[in-house]
């Protein structure tokens, strides 16, 4: 489904009140930035996997891929004092062929890296380096595990995906990530495996980390439990699957002022693959780029102007803002 | 009014404090605290009330509470045997008063 299209939909959610109106009601301001602390790069759309809930709609046959360029101005945008972590997505990253040398370079800078990889292909011979590459450069490795329940992983990931993960877990852990005391950290991301919404945080960590190690003996270190936005494939699944409605009443019927305040966008800044400027990978798939004044390309980088821009919203928003809050790192709210 | 039952109805939950404020509010405290963790987890609670909501067949408490078992990665099948555990009490409970029945037999037959 095209990004038009797309918008289109949300707009037109039945009994919800458009999201800028919401917003702007609870915090009696539009939606602005704060700061920008958090650098997120989708360095490529392409992926070994072809996961139903994916926003990116990544795939095998996607061919968008940020180039060496795009990514050297990254490089310099990750070395500005205020960038504290430098979070690294696609698609698989490990597919752009320029990802070793990119992660050598800031492994250097001190900061916070984080990959999110799918695991999956850190089994196929071409990418297994990426584990010693991972651990020499401290990465914070953060995977998608929708459930510790096999049937359930694998109905939104693929078949055999679960398995995979889990021996990938195992080769990871044996290199020291999620041990205590080794300063390797692996994050798991729980995103619900259909048409509602996650769980408390704390209680499913406890659930995840008991049934990990009693039954698959696999470690990790934090569960981050992430509502899945209305975007990309999840939005289409949701259409296709007559959920749409509900699911957004459910959405708008969560909305948490609190959560609003602390959505990620407002101290995050996003770059798509061709050196496109968003609020997020979500705004990125709905190719909505920075606006209001903010300029939208890398190589027109304005820190203040960003630092103050306004945030484009639109109801798929409300993913980010019901319950506990949902952001790349889990519940906003404790 | 076209049904008796509508899902967008499940909305007005929290108005149920309409018209008797203080008793809605007191019900919702201890309908909060009955519910969320104590002694017993609320993964042990939500399939508790799972059971309660079919057995007293209300369906916006089915909705409800298939919708928090989901979320809280409870198994299709752990959902299943508990709507089994309450509906095998319900049942233990009408052949339990059949005792009523066989008494009133036994005293009026001859
Ligand atoms: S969710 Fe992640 S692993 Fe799955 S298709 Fe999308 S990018 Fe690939
Ligand atoms: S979807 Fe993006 S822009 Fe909207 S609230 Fe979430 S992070 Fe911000």
């Amino acid at each position: 489904m095209d990004s038009k299209d797309q918008l289109h939909i949300l707009q037109s959610a039945p009994g919800c009140i458009p999201f800028h109106e919401r917003v702007e009601h609870s915090l009696n301001k539009p939606l602005s930035a704060d700061k920008i602390e958090i650098l997120q790069i989708n360095i490529g759309r392409r992926c070994n996997l072809t996961c139903r809930h994916c926003h990116v709609e990544a795939g095998p046959s996607r061919t968008e891929m940020m180039s060496r360029e795009t990514l050297s101005v990254c490089l310099e945008l990750a070395r500005m004092p205020c960038i504290s972590t430098v979070d690294i997505t696609g698609g698989s990253p490990e597919m752009n062929h320029h990802l070793k040398w990119f992660i050598g370079e800031v492994g250097k800078l001190g900061k916070r890296l984080i990959v999110r990889s799918n695991l999956v292909i850190l089994l196929e011979a071409e990418y297994s380096g990426f584990i010693d590459i991972f651990a020499e450069n401290r990465v914070e490795i953060v995977t998608s595990l929708p459930d510790y329940h096999e049937d359930r992983t694998d109905r939104q990931r693929g078949a055999g995906v679960f398995t995979r993960i889990i021996q990938a877990m195992r080769l990871l852990n044996k290199k020291g990530y999620g041990q205590e005391g080794s300063g390797l950290v692996i994050d798991i991301v729980h995103n619900p495996a259909g048409a509602y919404l996650p769980g408390a945080q704390n209680s499913l960590g406890v659930e995840y980390k008991q049934n990990l190690l009693n039954i698959q003996e696999v470690l990790f270190n934090t569960l981050f439990c992430i509502t899945n936005v209305p975007v990309g494939r999840y939005l289409e699944y949701l259409m296709k699957s007559g959920n749409f409605a509900d699911y957004m009443a459910d959405l708008c019927g969560a909305y948490n002022p609190l959560a609003a305040e602390n959505v990620m966008c407002k101290k995050t800044i996003s770059v798509g693959w061709d050196g496109t400027l968003y609020d997020c990978d979500f705004n990125q798939m709905l190719n909505l780029p920075v606006n209001h004044g903010a300029p939208a390309d890398i190589t027109d980088f304005d820190l203040q102007k960003l630092v103050d821009r306004k945030i484009v919203t639109g109801n798929h928003c409300y993913g980010c803002t019901a319950g506990a809050g949902s952001s790349c790192q889990g519940s906003t709210v404790n | 009014m076209s049904t008796y039952y509508e899902s967008k109805d499940l909305a007005d939950f929290p108005d149920i404090t309409e018209f008797a404020k203080e008793q809605g509010d007191d019900f919702f405290r201890y309908y909060n605290s009955a519910t969320t963790a104590g002694k017993l987890t609320e993964r042990e609670k939500t399939l508790i009330a799972l059971a309660v909501a079919t057995t007293q067949k209300c369906p916006y408490c089915i909705d409800v509470y298939t919708n928090k078992c989901l979320s809280m990665a409870i198994t299709n099948d752990e959902m299943m045997e508990a709507v089994h555990t309450g509906a095998a009490m319900a049942a233990g409970v009408v052949l339990a008063h059949s005792l009523q029945m066989r008494k009133i037999i036994k005293k009026k037959e001859m």
